[in-house]
This record gives C-alpha cells, sequence and structure tokens, in this order.
C-alpha cells in the first residue's frame, strides 16, 4: 500500500519561507525555526565530538604512543566527553524535535514562552561557546565528569568550562520550564492527559528531570568554580571537605541526566513504532506510567556510580536496590514495544530499521546497566570499558539511533522533501553492524580488566583495541552517508507531500513543512494519538473551521 | 563450563578467593541476557518475515495488553534483578569485611605509583608481596587525587581517597604475579600507573619479609636524588637513557624486565642458576658485557649485550650511577603514613 498522498497543495507559505533572510531566522519566535536551529549546531557539535573519537580511536590502535602523547590523549578524551554529553546529547532530541514537534502535537500555534525559547538557544549558544573556548585554550585534561580532588588541583585553567557547562545548563532549564507550561496550558480540546502523543510524554518527563536535577549540577559546578578561585576547601581534606561530596553531588544530577539522554529518545521508538507497524501501542499506560516512573525512580540511584568509592556498605545495597527498580521501567518498555510489533504491518523504512536497532540495543545497554549495579561484580567492572561500553550502548546505540530515526522520521515533516529510501536503509544496517563491531570488544576489553582512560596499555588488550578502532571506522563511512544524502535531499529529494507516512500522529495534520502558525485554523483531534486501528482518518477532521 | 565461559568472555584468570564468586554471578546475568536477547532478536526477525508489510493484514488488529501481561512485562525481569541484586550484595558484604585475623598492608597512592608498607616494615614501590591462602586486608589512602587499587585476576578494586583510609581485602589462591591497575583517572600517567601482586607461598613469604627487615629497598622521593648525583654519576644517567637501559631498569625500586637499580650496589642477588652474587663493579661490568653468564632469578634472559656499544668511560659512568641509587635509609612505614589511622576492628 502506498502512503496516501492525496492531500492538495499545500496553502500558503511554509514556516521556512513565511519570511526570508538570516535575519528572520536569528530573531525568529517560532519554535519551528528555533528547532532548526538547534539541530544545526547540535549536528556541528556531534561532528566536533565524532571526530575526537576517531582520534582516540586511532590513539587507542596500539599500545604507547600512536598518533599522540599522554596528555594530548587526555584532553582529547576530555574534549571527546564534554562535547558528547553536554553539549550534544543532554539537548539534542528535546531542543531540535522537541522543540519542532511539541506544539505541533498538541495542536497549538507555538510553545508557551516563545520569546524564552529564542533566550534559551542563546544561551545555549553563549554556554557552548565558552566551554569550548575553554576547554581548548585551557587544554583541559579533567574527563567530562570533573572529578574532585584532580580537577580542583590541576594546573589547567578549568574556570570557563565550568562557567559554560553552567550556561548551558540554564538554557535546559529554561527549555524544560517552556515545555512543561506548554503541555499543562497548550493542548487542544480534546487532547486529555491520556491522549497526549507518546513522545510529548516522553519529552515531559524529560523536562521534569531537567529542571529538578540541573540546579543541582549548577551548584556543584559553582562549588568547583568556589574552589578553585578562592580555595573554598569544600572538597579538600586538608582543610576538613571531602572530596566524595563533590561525587554525589555530580551524579546526583548526572544519573538523572542519563535518562534526560534516554528518554526522548524512547518516546520517539514509541511514536515510530506505532507509524511503521500500524498499530496502537500495545500499552499506551504502561508507556505512560513508566516515563513517570523513570523520571522519579532515576533520582534515586546515583550512588551506583560510587560502589568502590568507599561508601558504607549499606549505601550500596540500597542504591543496588533502587536501581534494580528503575531498570524495570526500561523492561516494560521494551516488551510493549515488542508487543506492538506483534501481527502489525510492518513497514521497512529508515526510521524502522533504526527503530528495531534501538530495541536491540536498547536491551543490552540496559542489561549491561543491571549487571553493573550489582555490588559484587561492580568490583571487577567498575571503570574499565565494561561501563564504557554500557553507556556507549545507551548513549550511542540507544539515544542516537533514536536520534537518527527522529531525523529521518520527521525529515519530510521538516524539510518537506523525501530522502532516497534504500539509501537510507543501508546505511542504517551499517551504522547497526558498525556499533556493534567497535562496542562489542569494548565489554570483553573490561572483562580483561582494561580500565578507561588509558592512553597507554598492556599489550595483552591490543587485538580487541584493533577490533573496536574497526568498527568505529564502519561506524563513521556511515554517519558520513547519512551527511551526504540528506544534503542531498534537502535540495533535490523529492517533494513529501502533507504525510508520506501515512501517520496517525498529530503533528502530521498539518503541511509538510507546516506553514507559519502550524495550523491553518485551530484543528481539534477527536481520536487518540496512535489509532492505527481503523482505515486511515486522514483529513476527516482536519480543520474545524 | 565455567572455564569455558571465563575463556569465552575474555576474563583473566580467577586467582583469589572472590574471584570465582563473582564470576558465577557474572556467568548467571550474562548467559541469561543472551538467552532473552537471542529471544527479542529471534522474536524481531520473525515479525520482520511474518508482519512485513504487503504480507500481512493491510490493517493490523486493534488489541492492547491484558492487565497480566502488563504486570508480568514488570514482575518477571523484577524478580531476576533483585535475585542478581541480592546475590551480589551478599559477595559485595563478605568482599568488604575482612576477616579479623587478615595480614594488614598500608597502600597509598600517589601520581603515578603505589607504595606498600605492612605494619612494623618493610615497605615497597611497585609490588606487593602477600603470602596465598592468607586474607589481606589492604587500607588505603591517598597523597594527592583519588586513585583506585585494581587487580583484575583477583576482581578487586578500592578508590585510594586523600584524607581518609578504605578498605578492602583479598584472599590470592595461588603464587604468581598478578597486574595492578589504577582505575581512577588521576592525569598525565594514569594509564602507566601499574604495579603488582606477587603471591607467594606462606613460606617463601616469610622468608621474603625476614630478609626485606633486614635490607630494605624502601624508596621514597625520586626527585631528590637528581641534584646528589656527582658530576661522572650524571654523565652515567644520561648514558642509561641514551643506550635504553632504563626501558628495562628502573629507578625507584620497582621490578621491571630487568632488577630494579635502586639499592642495587652492593646488594646480594640470587641467581636463576642457583647460588647468588653480589652487586659489585665486577659483577656490573660483567652484566653488561655478558649480561647472560649470571641472571637473576624470577628475570628472564632477555638483555642484549653491550659489549662494543659502551666505552669504557661510559661504563665507568654508568656503574658510578649506578652506586649512587642507594635508597635512603627507611623510615619505618608507620611513619609514612598520616597520624590519623583507620578505626580498630
Ligand atoms: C537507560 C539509560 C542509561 C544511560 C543513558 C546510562 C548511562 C550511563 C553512563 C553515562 C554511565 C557512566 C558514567 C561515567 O562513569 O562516566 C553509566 C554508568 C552506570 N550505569 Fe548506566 N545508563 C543507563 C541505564 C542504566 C540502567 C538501567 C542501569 C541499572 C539499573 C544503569 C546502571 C549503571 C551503573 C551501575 C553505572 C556505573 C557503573 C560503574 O561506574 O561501575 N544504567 N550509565
Ligand atoms: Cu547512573
Ligand atoms: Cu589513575
Amino acid at each position: 500500500m502506498a502512503p496516501s498522498h492525496a492531500e492538495g497543495a499545500p496553502r500558503g507559505p511554509s514556516y521556512l519561507n513565511a519570511e526570508q533572510g538570516l535575519w528572520s531566522w536569528l530573531t525568529t519566535h517560532d519554535h519551528k525555526r528555533i528547532g532548526v536551529m538547534f539541530l544545526a549546531v547540535l549536528l556541528l557539535m556531534f561532528l566536533l565530538g565524532g571526530v575526537f573519537a576517531m582520534a582516540l580511536r586511532v590513539e587507542l590502535l596500539t599500545p604507547g604512543d600512536t598518533v599522540m602523547g599522554r596528555l594530548a590523549y587526555n584532553r582529547a578524551f576530555t574534549v571527546h566527553g564534554v562535547v558528547m554529553v553536554w553539549l550534544f546529547l543532554i539537548p539534542s532530541i528535546p531542543t531540535s524535535f522537541g522543540n519542532f514537534l511539541l506544539p505541533l502535537m498538541l495542536g497549538a500555534r507555538d510553545v508557551a514562552f516563545p520569546r524564552l525559547n529564542l533566550a534559551s538557544f542563546y544561551l545555549y549558544v553563549l554556554g557552548a561557546t565558552m566551554t569550548l573556548w575553554g576547554v581548548f585554550q585551557g587544554g583541559v585534561d579533567t574527563g567530562w565528569t570533573f572529578y574532585t580532588p584532580y580537577s580542583t588541583a590541576t594546573g589547567r585553567d578549568l574556570l570557563p568550562v565550568l562557567v559554560g557547562v553552567f550556561v548551558v545548563g540554564f538554557s535546559t532549564i529554561l527549555t524544560g520550564i517552556n515545555f512543561i507550561t506548554t503541555v499543562h496550558t497548550m493542548r487542544a480540546p480534546g487532547i486529555t492527559w491520556m491522549k497526549v502523543p507518546l513522545f510529548v510524554w516522553a519529552l515531559y518527563g524529560t523536562s521534569i528531570i531537567q529542571v529538578l536535577a540541573t540546579p543541582v549540577l549548577g551548584m556543584v559546578l559553582a562549588l568547583v568554580a568556589l574552589e578553585r578561585v578562592v580555595g573554598a576547601g569544600l572538597f579538600d581534606p586538608g582543610r576538613g571537605g571531602d572530596p566524595l561530596l563533590y561525587q554525589h553531588l555530580f551524579w546526583f544530577y548526572s544519573h538523572p541526566a542519563v535518562y534526560i539522554m534516554i528518554l526522548p529518545g524512547m518516546g520517539v521508538i514509541s511514536e515510530t513504532v506505532c507509524a511503521f507497524s500500524r498499530k496502537q501501542p500495545f500499552s499506551y499506560r504502561v508507556i505512560v506510567w513508566s516515563t513517570v516512573g523513570i523520571s522519579f525512580v532515576g533520582f534515586l540511584t546515583w550512588g551506583h556510580h560510587m560502589f568502590v568509592s568507599g561508601q558504607s556498605t549499606f549505601g550500596a545495597g540500597a542504591f543496588s536496590l533502587l536501581s534494580m527498580l528503575v531498570a524495570i521501567f526500561t523492561a516494560m518498555k521494551i516488551f510493549t514495544w515488542l508487543g506492538t510489533l506483534y501481527r502489525g504491518s510492518l513497514w521497512v523504512t529508515t526510521p524502522f530499521t533504526y527503530v528495531l536497532g534501538f530495541i536491540f540495543l536498547l536491551f543490552f545497554g540496559g542489561m549491561s546497566g543491571v549487571a553493573v549495579a550489582v555490588t559484587s561484580a561492580d568490583l571487577h567492572w567498575h571503570d574499565t570499558y565494561f561501563v564504557v561500553a554500557h553507556f556507549h550502548f545507551i548513549m550511542v546505540g540507544a539515544s542516537l539511533m533514536a536520534f537518527l530515526a527522529a531525523l529521518h522520521y520527521w525529515f519530510p515533516k521538516m524539510s518537506g522533501r523525501r530522502y532516497p529510501e534504500g539509501m537510507g536503509i543501508g546505511t542504517a544496517v551499517l551504522i547497526i553492524f558498525g556499533f556493534i563491531a567497535t562496542f562489542l570488544p569494548q565489554f570483553l576489553l573490561g572483562n580483561m580488566g582494561m580500565p578507561r582512560r588509558y592512553a597507554d596499555y598492556p599489550d595483552a588488550f591490543q587485538p580487541l583495541h584493533v577490533a573496536s578502532t574497526a568498527g568505529a571506522s564502519l561506524l563513521g563511512f556511515g554517519f558520513l552517508f547519512v551527511a551526504i544524502y540528506l544534503g542531498w535531499s534537502l535540495r533535490h529529494g523529492r517533494a513529501a507531500g502533507r504525510n508520506p507516512w501515512g501517520s496517525e500522529g498529530y503533528e502530521w495534520r498539518s503541511d509538510s513543512p507546516p506553514p507559519e502558525f502550524n495550523f491553518h485554523a485551530p484543528p481539534v483531534f477527536p481520536r487518540p494519538p496512535h489509532d492505527y486501528g481503523r482505515p486511515s482518518a486522514e483529513g476527516e477532521v482536519d480543520h474545524a473551521a | 563450563m565455567s572455564e569455558l565461559l571465563r575463556r569465552i568472555l575474555f576474563l583473566p584468570d580467577a586467582a583469589s578467593s572472590l574471584a570465582p564468586r563473582v564470576d558465577r554471578l557474572h556467568f548467571f546475568i550474562i548467559v541469561t541476557t543472551f538467552i532473552v536477547g537471542a529471544g527479542i532478536g529471534l522474536t524481531g526477525l520473525i515479525f520482520l518475515v511474518r508482519y512485513r508489510r504487503g504480507r500481512a493484514e493491510a490493517l493490523a488488529p486493534v488489541m492492547t495488553a491484558p492487565a497480566w501481561l502488563e504486570a508480568a512485562f514488570a514482575g518477571v525481569p523484577l524478580a531476576f534483578f533483585l535475585l542478581w541484586g541480592a546475590l551480589g550484595f551478599q559477595d559485595y558484604i563478605w568482599a568488604r569485611t575482612p576477616p579479623r585475623e587478615a595480614l594488614d598492608v598500608y597502600v597509598t597512592g600517589k601520581q603515578w605509583m603505589w607504595k606498600f608498607a605492612y605494619p612494623g616494615g618493610p615497605g615497597m614501590v611497585g609490588v606487593l608481596h602477600v603470602p596465598t591462602g592468607t586474607p589481606v586486608r589492604l587500607l588505603l589512602t591517598s597523597r594527592d587525587v583519588i586513585h583506585s587499587f585494581y587487580v583484575p585476576a583477583f576482581r578487586v578494586k578500592m578508590d585510594a581517597l586523600p584524607g581518609r583510609y578504605t578498605e578492602i581485602w583479598f584472599e590470592a589462591v595461588r603464587p604468581g604475579r598478578y597486574r595492578v591497575l589504577c582505575a581512577e583517572y588521576c592525569g598525565l600517567d594514569h594509564s602507566r600507573m601499574r604495579a603488582e601482586v606477587v603471591a607467594l607461598e606462606p613460606g617463601a613469604f616469610e622468608t621474603w619479609r625476614a630478609r626485606q627487615r633486614s635490607e630494605p629497598t624502601w624508596a621514597s622521593g625520586e626527585g631528590e636524588e637528581e641534584s646528589l648525583l656527582g658530576p661522572l654519576a650524571a654523565e652515567g644517567r644520561v648514558v642509561a637513557a641514551k643506550q635504553g637501559c632504563l626501558q628495562c631498569h628502573t629507578l625507584d625500586g620497582t621490578p621491571h624486565i630487568g632488577p630494579t637499580w635502586l639499592g642495587l650496589y652492593g646488594r646480594e642477588e640470587p641467581l636463576a642458576s642457583g647460588g647468588s652474587v653480589r652487586a659489585d663493579v665486577a659483577y656490573l661490568t660483567e652484566s653488561m658485557m655478558d649480561p647472560l653468564a649470571k641472571v637473576v632469578a624470577g628475570y628472564a634472559p632477555v638483555m642484549p649485550s653491550f659489549h662494543g656499544r659502551l666505552s669504557a668511560a661510559e661504563v665507568g659512568a654508568l656503574i658510578e650511577f649506578i652506586k649512587s641509587l642507594q635508597p635512603e635509609r627507611p623510615e619505618p612505614p608507620p611513619v609514612q603514613e598520616p597520624d590519623y589511622g583507620p578505626l580498630p576492628r
């Protein structure tokens, strides 16, 4: 069955050409344009982080110095981590696709605070610029975690980075507040809480974490800055401070933050899995309540990063137990997605290929998370490549696959054009296999006892490192192809029509690309958002005017 | 079976009493994961084939999960997770509760080396000797930033923090040399902050300890000797660096590919062929020219001959340099420690 292209030509100009010129973009209040600007900057960040990832992998081809010295290596993994975590993955899906789609999915004209939205973009750009400048001019070598007392003792100038990340945090908080308010107040008539699209639920859960957790990050960064500038002694045992205090505060933010990185991806998958199996979610409420559960229980597990830090045995047991509870929510989602595929009508497209990759890799990422949350096993695995593999399975294998799924699923929505589908599917398969080849060996390296953040390593670890670097180059080619064919399609792709996927998602009820204020008339959505059970309701209640 | 799994998973030899416990749970988790993971992968593939658009009904049936299935989605994984958590926590408590009779060793991390000291001496840099079959309690602290003491073969890891003591214990089950790595990023040479655990039979350990107490090789303050070097010794240092001697011999008391030069001059070296030799000028010269004539016990005969590659003056400078590398009189290790200590048990 071909998707229905049976819509009339778009009425009037789209958001892309409602106004012209660079200035109209830079001063826009349109959530869609802001989303696109975020997307452009984020892709640049991803490119930068990726170049450094390749440099690290090349250095690790041989023990000893391959292409850089130890100092350069330590700086390179800091750049990689800082850029990928703080500047790419944490803001990624919410600020780009979230901004673009949230109002569309709620039938709103814009987010609740459009000007604040633009401010959040500029804060991000400012913070990111400071961070990058700081990392490079300071030659920062602390890693993305800034652990004290190394970060307070190191001779390198850390201050601009601390301030930069702090500012980026504020941008995150503002986006969170904006989204929460939007979901509460801007839903079109008929969109009750249990009819909110699942991607919106995911954004909502993420926003709650952002608003509640990010201030703690701001605090802890400020404390490190205080320590460095005025010698506050908070983390210095010589003056009655405690270096572990930092880890508690940092992970109190950063464990919830790992859910900031994955929840929006889970939301993307909940949308796309329905769209491409043409079924309603196997259990809408399981997805919703597990999202809410993650948002809250995620705050109670931070101590699982500190099983060998000297924290009390009792504390370790409690954090292990709580980690087991939070893992359940992920398991429930995985089974629900599989249930959604069951007896569906599966349409193999590029986004759907990423969906399958996501589910499979998230399973292994999540299970390895459970494994490292087992206290005794973590005595062996903590701070080894096993942990590196765990979080890359989640952050690349899952979050990034979801990002790519979103990019391909909503590419027609945002640009009004199609990309070559065969090319897309082939590249997706390449990326998934490249990913496995890169990170599977890292689990084994961790088992062997290879610690993380090592520029140099005993010879016995070399074969697995070579395998991992080989995989990484496949991955690199994959991303290159995506950039090429999507870039090409931006200009030369076929026109997409309004709803090329025949999706029931609310966002597809408006034109692709949407007009400046999203809908030509206030929309009404009498049916639930993933209502694939009946023959398409396309156009039935498009606009109530 | 478990040996096979251990090899498939690239785990190092399980050389402590803790290691088999950790591994057993690891195998349980990993096997379950792979079975379920394969199940998920296969389910996905079967769905892809059976329900491919075009083959399947165009209009997928409307269905939602019954409540019991929703409960199963949560309950079944939870049961497994809690079981693993509980089993693991049992072992964790065990690993963090040293038996009363354990032998204490003070471990100090410092950028970028490990120091080990037994109460009452001796102390060592970079090598921790322990008896097999005996619990050893490590009391760890750090002089600067956080380090983490990690012995993969023992499945043991514990952070060393400045300003406080952490503790962990292990029991080596067979004699051997086991790699010690630093697992907490600590700056420039983090990846080279290595050491070694040498596990000896209890008898051999006592002999070693008695000898160390009388002739310690405690090293301290590597930086200082620089200024004390005479001109000939200083030249010897340059020669040593240029000729690559230092790729195999350390100056800080750590055995490497070859024996350390620290305290070498005048030491009785046990020989691989049995017997021993005093490291005097004649022996040192011989070792440079004909290294395989007398190989020190415990080292591979890998040193190349420097016959023809060193001038007489260079040999003299080298020997002067080695002579200068005398350990300072060891301070008794407890004085090396900060004067607060772990709580008595
Ligand atoms: C689903 C999204 C997840 C993400 C994005 C994620 C990400 C991460 C990251 C970034 C780290 C390493 C941080 C560092 O040391 O630099 C980490 C470590 C860890 N994760 Fe996850 N994780 C996820 C899920 C889970 C789950 C479900 C569990 C357990 C139930 C878990 C348990 C752990 C544990 C215990 C560690 C610490 C391991 C160690 O350092 O020894 N994670 N995770
Ligand atoms: Cu965590
Ligand atoms: Cu270290």
